[in-house]
C-alpha cells in the first residue's frame, strides 16, 4: 500500500462538562475517542454513523476546526495535530471542507464569483487570466453557467448552492476534500446529481475523499471503504464490498437492517434486526464496549474488557468480541496481534 | 436549580458590591482627583461658617486623610452595619443602611427615602399594571391581524409613545384632564394606600395613565414582533392540529413562548423606575426617589444623592435577579444550566 | 364513498409575485385501515396537500377549492369551527421534527393531557392516566415517570414517539405523517416505522405518510402518489410504482436513489435540473423540461397539460408518451439500468 495521504492515529476530543459554582469539570463528553485510520490518495473513505457517535467532530479535528485533545493527525507525512494557524496556512490549501447546508454556509450578501474566489484572495494566489477566469472555469466544472458569476445564492436552487459549495473547494486544487454530509440536506433527485458530480470531479483532479455521512446507500456508493462509527470508536473498518456483503460487527448489522428498503414485495418476510432504545448519551456512554447496552449478542465480557479493532481478514477490521462472519480460521496476523 | 439559584444570588451581591465601588469612587474619589483636599471635602459637612481649624478637626475625625481603601471600608461597613458619625458637637449613631447625613437638614438619608419609597413604589407597580395589560394586549392583537388598520393605527400611537418625553405628554395630559375637564387632581397630592385606596388611585390616576403610556408603546411593539415570531412556530402548528380553540392556542402556546424577553425588559424597567420615577414625579409633583434625587442634586447634597443612587442600583440588581429566577420557571431548558 | 376522499382538490396561495398553485387538482380515496404513501421533493405540495385536509393551511390567505369528504362529511365548505372540533379527534397529525412540534415551556404530558381533554369530557385525573397509558403503549419506557419530564429531556427517538402519543390520544380514524422520520437516526427510523405499522393495525385508522424517501413509503404503504408540481403524476399500489412505473418522474426518483438491497451500480441516474417553482409552473407538462423522453412526445409536452389517465386496473399515470412506449422505455431502457452493477 503506498503512503497514505492522511493518517489519523489514536484521535480524541474530549469537551469538558462543568458543573456548580466553581464551574469545575466533573466529566467529560468523548466525542471522539481514540480513533485511527488512514486515507489512501485517489480513494474515498466513507465515515458513517449516527448522531452522536463523533463523526462531525472528526472532520472538524481533520481540518483543524477545533483542537485535539489527544492522538496524531499526519497530512502528506506530517504531523498537523498541533501545528500552528499560521502554519497549517499553506496545509488549507491542500484541505478543504464541503457542508451539510447549502443556505446557511454561503454568504448571501457575497456574489457567486466572490464566494468562489476567494480563496483565491484569502490565500493571495495569482492565476493566469486574472481570477475571473478562474472561477469562471470551476463554475463550468462543477455544471454551473459562468455567465452566473455575479449572481447571489438566493438565486440559486438547493442543488446549485450545493455546487457553489463545491466550487469554492475546488478553487485551490486542494487534494483532500472532507464531505459532511454533502447531499443530505438536497432533494433525492438532485442527491444523485450531486453525487455523480463528486465521483466526476474525483476522477478529473485526482481528489481524495474523506465523506462523512449518515445516510448508509449514499454511502455504498461513494465510497471505496468505509468506517462504521458508534459513540466515539470506530466499531468496524472495511472496504465496501466486505463491509455491506459480510458485515462483522452487530451494530453494522443493524444499521444495514434498519435502512428501509424500497421494495415493497417482501416487506412483510423481511428479517430485521431491530435495535432497542436510542443511542446512548456519549456524556455517559456504557463501559467497555459500547455497543453492549443495545447488543443482541452481549455477554459479560463485552461489559468489562472493551473490544480492540482487530483485523479479522484482508482489510478487514472489527472491534467485537463476538464478530459474525468472521473467517472460520483467523488470519495468524489476527491471533498474535 | 439550587446552584442556579445560589449562582445567581452570589452574582447579584457582586454587582451590588461593584456598583458601591463605583458610587464611591464618583464621590469621594472623583474630587480628589479634580485637586480636591480632605478640607474641602470635610467643609461640606461642617458648613460654610466653620472655621478653618475646625474643618481640619472634622476633616481628620470623618477620615478624609486615611487611605482610600481604608474609607472605602468604612463607606461600605456604613452601608452594611451603620456608623458612628463624629463631627466636632458629639457622636451620632447613623443605623444601617447608613448612607450619611444630608447636608442641609442633618438627617439621616435613609429615613428620608424610606418616607418616600411608598410613594415611588405605588406609581411604579401600578403604572406597570396598566402598561403590562395594555401594551401585550395591543401587541397581540397587533400580531393576530398584521397589516389591517387597527395593527397600524396601533403601532402609529405606540411609535409616537415612544418618541414623546414624558414632560410633554404629563403636561399635556394634565393641561387636559386636570385644568381642562377636571377630571383628575393637578398632582401633587399623595394619599398612601392605606389610609383611603380609592383617592390613592385617584390622586395617580394621571400619572399612572401618562407614565403607562410611554412604556405601553415599547411593550406593544415588542409583544408583536415576538408574536409574529413565535405565531410561526412548528408548535403552534401541533397546537392547531390538536383541535385547541384559536384563543389558547394564541394565550396558552403562542403568547407563552413570547413572553420571555418581555419578562428582561419588564424586570429592567421595573427596576429602574423604582429607583426613582424622575420625570413624572417631577412633572406631577410626587413626592417619590424621583423627586427626592432632583432637589438632592439641586442643593448638591451629595449624601442624598449617594443614597438615591445606591437605592436605585439596589432595585434594578434586584430585579435582575428575580427576573432571571422567574426565567427558570417560564423555560424549564434554563433549569439545565 | 370511501372514508376519505378527496375531489380536485386546489391549496392555491395569492402572492405578490402570482397565484402559487401549491395542490392542483388533487384526488384520491382512502379507506380505513389501509397507508397511502404520498411521495414527492420539495415544493411538490405534499405537505400542503395534509394541512388543508386539517384545515391548517396558513391563515386565511390560503384559497381552498374542491372537495375532502371524510367519513361522508365534506369539509372545504364546512365551517372552520367544525373543522377545528374534528381536528385531533377525528383526524390527527405527527409532524417531522418532534423538537421544534412540541412546545419547550410544557410537560410532555401536559401537552398530551391537553389533547385529550380538548375533545373528552374528563378530570385532569384521568386524563393524566389516559397520557401514562398512551406514553406506554407507544413504547416509552417508565412512562408514569416520564409523564412529567419535558420535551428536551426526551432523545429524539422518545420523542416522536410522545407525538404519536399525543396524535393517537384521541383515537383518530385519519392519521396523516409528515416525514414521521426524517429528522431521526437509522435505527430509530426503523423502530419507529415498526411502532407506526403496529399501530395503525391496532388501531384501524386510515393512514397518510408524507415523505421523500421512496425506502419508507416502500416499508408502509399500500397505495402511493406521486406528486410534482402540486399535481399528482403517478398513482398505483405500491407495487405499481415500484415494480412498473409508467412516469418518467417516477423513473427518475427509482434512478437517483442508491439502494442496498442491489448490486452497487457504476452511476446514479439523476433527473437533470431542479424542481419547479410553483410560481413559475413551466406550461404543457410541468415535469417536460427536466424529462429525458420529452421528444418523443410529438411536441405536446410543452404545450399541453397531460391528464391523469388509467393505464391498468388502477393505476394512474399522468404522461403524453403513449402507454405502449412508456412500457417499452421502462422495460427496455429504465429497467435494466436500475439493476446493472
Amino acid at each position: 500500500m503506498s503512503e497514505p495521504l492522511l493518517s489519523v492515529e489514536g484521535l480524541e476530543k474530549h469537551f469538558p462538562v462543568t458543573k456548580g459554582l466553581l464551574q469545575r469539570q466533573v466529566a467529560a463528553v468523548k466525542a471522539v475517542d481514540g480513533i485511527s485510520f488512514d486515507v489512501v490518495k485517489g480513494e474515498t473513505l466513507g465515515l458513517v454513523g449516527e448522531s452522536g457517535c463523533g463523526k462531525t467532530t472528526t472532520g472538524r479535528l481533520i481540518t483543524r476546526l477545533i483542537e485535539p485533545t489527544g492522538g496524531k493527525i499526519r497530512f502528506e507525512g506530517n504531523d498537523i495535530t498541533h501545528m500552528s494557524q499560521g502554519r497549517m496556512r499553506p496545509l488549507r490549501r491542500d484541505v478543504q471542507m464541503i457542508f451539510q447546508d447549502p443556505y446557511s454556509s454561503l454568504n448571501p450578501r457575497h456574489t457567486v464569483g466572490a464566494i468562489v474566489g476567494a480563496p483565491f484572495r484569502i490565500q493571495g494566489i495569482k492565476t493566469e487570466h486574472g481570477t475571473k477566469k478562474a472561477v469562471q472555469d470551476i463554475l463550468e466544472l462543477v455544471g454551473l453557467n459562468p455567465e452566473h458569476y455575479n449572481r447571489y445564492p438566493h438565486e440559486f436552487s438547493g442543488g446549485q448552492r450545493q455546487r457553489i459549495g463545491i466550487a469554492r473547494t475546488l478553487a485551490l486544487k486542494p487534494k483532500l476534500i472532507i464531505a459532511d454530509e454533502p447531499v443530505s440536506a438536497l432533494d433525492v433527485s438532485i442527491q444523485a446529481q450531486v453525487v455523480n458530480l463528486l465521483e466526476d470531479l474525483q476522477s478529473e483532479l485526482d481528489l481524495t475523499y474523506l465523506v462523512i455521512a449518515h445516510d448508509l446507500s449514499v454511502v455504498r456508493h461513494i465510497s471505496d471503504r468505509v468506517a462504521v462509527m458508534y459513540l466515539g470508536k470506530i466499531v468496524e473498518l472495511a472496504d465496501r464490498k466486505s463491509l455491506y456483503e459480510s458485515p462483522m460487527h452487530p451494530y453494522t448489522n443493524a444499521l444495514l437492517s434498519a435502512v428501509p428498503i424500497p421494495d415493497p414485495k417482501g416487506r412483510a418476510q423481511r428479517e430485521r434486526i431491530r435495535l432497542q432504545g436510542d443511542v446512548p448519551s456519549p456524556l455517559n456512554p456504557p463501559p467497555a464496549c459500547r455497543f453492549h447496552t443495545r447488543c443482541w449478542k452481549a455477554q459479560e465480557i463485552c461489559k468489562t474488557i472493551e473490544p480492540p479493532l482487530e483485523t479479522l481478514a484482508t482489510g478487514h477490521q472489527v472491534a467485537c468480541h463476538f464478530p459474525e462472519n468472521a473467517p472460520a480460521t483467523p488470519e495468524p496476523a489476527a491471533t498474535t496481534a | 436549580m439550587v446552584t442556579y439559584i445560589i449562582r445567581r444570588l452570589i452574582w447579584s451581591v457582586v454587582m451590588l458590591s461593584i456598583v458601591s465601588i463605583i458610587t464611591f469612587a464618583i464621590f469621594f474619589l472623583v474630587p480628589r482627583l479634580a485637586g480636591a483636599t480632605s478640607e474641602d471635602m470635610a467643609a461640606r459637612y461642617v458648613g460654610r461658617t466653620a472655621s478653618a481649624e475646625q474643618v481640619k478637626v472634622a476633616a481628620e475625625k470623618l477620615g478624609f486623610n486615611d487611605p482610600l481603601i481604608v474609607q472605602y471600608g468604612r463607606f461600605a461597613k456604613g452601608i452594611v452595619a451603620g456608623a458612628d458619625y463624629d463631627y466636632g458637637p458629639g457622636v451620632e449613631r447613623c443605623p444601617a443602611p447608613c448612607f450619611g447625613y444630608s447636608f442641609l437638614t442633618r438627617l439621616p438619608v435613609w429615613p428620608d427615602l424610606l418616607d418616600r419609597l411608598p410613594v415611588t413604589i405605588s406609581l411604579a407597580l401600578g403604572a406597570a399594571v396598566i402598561w403590562v395589560i395594555a401594551g401585550v394586549a395591543t401587541g397581540v392583537l397587533s400580531a393576530l391581524k398584521r397589516g389591517s388598520f387597527f395593527d397600524r393605527a396601533a403601532m402609529s400611537i405606540a411609535l409616537a409613545g415612544v418618541s414623546m418625553p414624558i414632560f410633554f405628554t404629563g403636561m399635556v395630559s394634565l393641561v387636559l384632564f386636570s385644568y381642562g375637564l377636571k377630571i383628575t387632581v393637578a398632582g401633587g397630592t399623595y394619599t398612601p394606600f392605606l389610609t383611603n385606596p380609592a383617592t390613592w388611585a385617584y390622586d395617580l390616576l394621571l400619572p399612572w395613565i401618562t407614565l403607562a403610556f410611554l412604556y405601553a408603546a415599547g411593550y406593544a411593539r415588542l409583544t408583536r414582533a415576538g408574536m409574529l415570531e413565535t405565531m410561526n412556530e412548528d408548535y403552534i402548528r401541533t397546537a392547531r392540529a390538536k383541535g385547541l380553540r384559536e384563543r389558547t392556542v394564541v394565550v396558552k402556546h403562542g403568547l407563552r413562548g413570547a413572553l420571555t424577553p418581555i419578562l428582561t425588559i419588564f424586570g429592567l424597567d421595573l427596576g429602574l423606575l423604582l429607583g426613582g420615577a424622575v420625570l413624572t414625579e417631577s412633572t406631577y409633583s410626587l413626592p417619590g426617589i424621583g423627586k427626592y434625587a432632583i432637589d438632592a442634586i439641586g442643593r448638591q447634597d451629595l449624601p442624598q444623592v449617594m443614597g438615591v443612587t445606591l437605592v436605585a442600583a439596589f432595585f434594578v440588581v434586584v430585579a435582575n435577579l428575580v427576573v432571571d429566577l422567574l426565567y427558570a420557571v417560564v423555560d424549564p431548558r434554563v433549569r439545565l444550566v | 364513498m370511501s372514508f376519505l376522499e378527496l375531489k380536485d382538490l386546489q391549496v392555491h396561495f395569492p402572492t405578490d409575485d402570482g397565484l402559487v398553485k401549491s395542490v392542483d387538482g388533487l384526488s384520491f380515496a382512502l379507506e380505513r385501515g389501509k397507508t397511502l404513501g404520498i411521495v414527492g421533493e420539495s415544493g411538490s405540495g405534499k405537505s400542503v396537500t395534509s394541512l388543508g385536509i386539517l384545515g391548517l393551511h396558513k391563515g386565511g390567505r390560503a384559497k381552498l377549492g374542491g372537495e375532502i369528504w371524510l367519513d361522508g362529511e365534506e369539509l372545504v365548505g364546512a365551517s372552520a369551527e367544525h373543522v377545528r372540533t374534528l381536528r385531533g379527534k377525528k383526524m390527527a397529525m405527527i409532524f417531522q421534527d418532534p423538537l421544534s412540534a412540541m412546545h419547550p415551556f410544557y410537560t410532555v404530558g401536559s401537552q398530551i393531557i391537553e389533547a385529550y381533554r380538548i375533545h373528552n369530557d374528563v378530570s385532569k385525573k384521568v386524563a393524566r392516566k389516559h397520557a401514562i397509558d398512551m406514553l406506554g403503549r407507544v413504547g416509552i419506557p417508565q412512562p408514569d415517570r416520564r409523564v412529567d419530564s419535558y420535551p428536551h429531556e426526551f432523545s429524539g427517538g422518545m420523542r416522536q414517539r410522545a407525538m404519536i402519543a399525543m396524535a393517537l390520544s384521541c383515537d383518530p380514524e385519519l392519521l396523516i405523517a409528515d416525514e414521521p422520520t426524517t429528522a431521526l437516526d437509522v435505527t430509530v427510523q426503523a423502530q419507529i416505522l415498526d411502532l407506526m405499522r403496529d399501530l395503525q393495525r391496532d388501531f384501524n385508522a386510515a393512514l397518510i405518510i408524507i415523505t421523500h424517501d421512496l425506502g419508507v413509503v416502500a416499508e408502509l404503504a399500500d397505495d402511493i402518489l406521486v406528486m410534482y408540481g402540486g399535481k399528482c403524476i403517478e398513482y398505483g399500489t405500491a407495487e405499481d410504482i415500484f415494480e412498473r412505473p409508467e412516469h418518467p418522474y417516477t423513473w427518475g426518483l427509482l434512478g437517483s436513489m442508491p439502494r442496498l438491497d442491489r448490486d452497487r451500480t457504476e452511476r446514479l441516474l439523476p433527473i437533470k435540473g431542479s424542481p419547479p417553482s410553483l410560481i413559475n409552473v413551466p406550461a404543457g407538462c410541468a415535469f417536460h423540461p427536466r424529462c429525458t423522453f420529452e421528444d418523443r412526445t410529438g411536441g405536446k409536452a410543452s404545450t399541453e397539460v397531460p391528464q391523469l389517465v388509467e393505464t391498468e386496473g388502477g393505476h394512474l399515470v399522468r404522461c403524453h408518451l403513449p402507454r405502449d412506449t412508456r412500457r417499452s422505455i421502462w422495460e427496455t431502457e429504465i429497467k435494466p439500468s436500475l439493476e446493472a452493477s
